[in-house]
């Protein structure tokens, strides 16, 4: 079984709750080595994406009280934390970034929705892998930055639907106990 | 500042894309976030290219990390800053990553006039792309442009009309060089837009087109 497949998100509530660092470790154990990858093909040197992923890292210590598993799974709210650090380090401009959604007791994520997230994330990522070489090849080169966005255009047929839906019913249950 | 209900027009998938990948210019990164700030189909849409980076990242390379690394990591976490981060949020008209740009709000605005009741403010940003805000008079019209690159319209206030289509508050237009248009502001109120280029719009009049070279339009 892929390590894509394990949830997370006790770990981070772990953090969130008891700033326990057994399972920050755990955490860290899997993602650091993933994030500096991920860095080092994006182009940073070994020494700069040695540094980011420790900011990247306690960076997930810091926020991990914004976590919602019904809107993310763990992989994809590191992976943006990741992406943010890349640019400041790299690309050195600003970086608008959204308006955040409320948050808080008032608005814990419904399960059902982080349970369905999750296993659609799953989903997604046994799609990518089982599509033909050249094309996953092109989403990890949009990815590392290798792309134009007419050479994006061409590949965003992604099987992305569900995940979309379930994001937006999580957003739309989320403004609604806010109001 | 949520307004999703309304919105008619959306972001492309090719930009949300970029803009997950984090390979967008500043300036085309603004009104994305100005755009997703308002609009939850766009903010979703986000989301789930979030999602897929998120793939690319678990299935990256694995990279060694130093044998200190997580005793590093938890020093940087200790007396790192432990303000506790609170959400982002807009009180006032325009979205807050637009008002981070603008220092303030609507009436923040430094505006310079480029005629016929029109002006304009050029936001700071990475010289790859150029995002500025327009002001158009209710009932008057965009001088009448075609577009040497993308061009990327935001609507923040009013609503303008083109050739095939009406843009209300929050709507996205997004045009490339094919597109000859004649946008006019909506006779109800005034227009403000949030305009991004990556090269300079060419003006067919001839008044225009010289207030495109000293203007920076």
């Amino acid at each position: 079984m892929s390590n894509t497949t394990k949830d997370w998100t006790a770990q981070i509530y772990a953090i969130r709750d008891k700033q326990d660092q057994a399972a920050f470790a755990e955490l860290f154990a899997h993602f650091a080595p993933r994030v500096k990858g991920f860095l080092m093909k994006s182009g940073a040197d070994a020494s700069l994406a040695e540094e980011c992923t420790q900011e990247v890292m306690a960076t997930l210590w810091r926020k991990a009280h914004m976590f919602d598993p019904s809107r993310a799974s763990a992989s994809t709210w590191i992976y943006t934390i990741a992406r943010n650090r890349k640019i400041d380090a790299l690309r050195k401009q600003r970086r608008p970034e959204p308006e955040d959604l409320p948050w808080g007791p008032e608005a814990e994520p419904e399960q059902a929705d982080a349970i369905g997230l999750k296993q659609e994330t799953e989903q997604l990522a046994v799609a990518i892998k089982e599509l033909p070489e050249k094309q996953r090849s092109l989403i990890e080169q949009a990815y590392y930055g290798d792309l134009s966005h007419s050479e994006i255009a061409e590949i965003t047929g992604l099987p992305l639907g569900t995940i979309k839906s379930r994001i937006r019913l999580a957003l739309e249950r989320l403004r609604h106990a806010m109001k | 500042m949520n307004m999703t209900d309304t919105i008619k027009h959306h972001l492309t998938p090719e930009i949300l894309m970029a803009y997950s990948a984090g390979t967008l210019p500043e300036a085309f990164g603004l009104i994305v976030a100005t755009h997703v700030s308002m609009c939850d189909t766009c903010r979703s849409d986000l989301a789930s290219y979030d999602a897929v980076g998120g793939v690319v990242m678990e299935d990256a390379k694995l990279a060694n990390v130093s044998d200190d690394a997580f005793a590093a990591t938890m020093k940087l976490i200790s007396t790192g800053d432990s303000t506790p981060l609170t959400p982002r949020r807009s009180s006032g008209t325009l979205p807050s990553p637009l008002q981070d740009y603008i220092g303030g709000d609507l009436d923040q605005i430094k505006w310079k006039p480029l005629g016929m009741g029109v002006k304009q403010a050029i936001l700071p940003t990475s010289k790859a792309a150029t995002a500025r805000l327009l002001y158009i008079p209710a009932g008057a019209a965009v001088p009448d442009h075609g577009h040497n690159g993308t061009e990327m319209t935001l609507v923040l206030q009013g609503a303008f009309v083109d050739e095939d289509d009406r843009f209300a508050r929050g709507d996205v237009e997004v045009a490339n060089e094919d597109l000859e248009h004649t946008p006019i502001a909506d006779v109800g109120e005034d227009c403000i837009c949030l305009a991004v280029t990556d090269a300079p719009l060419k003006f067919n009049a001839f008044l225009p087109r010289l207030a495109q070279r000293f203007l920076r339009i």
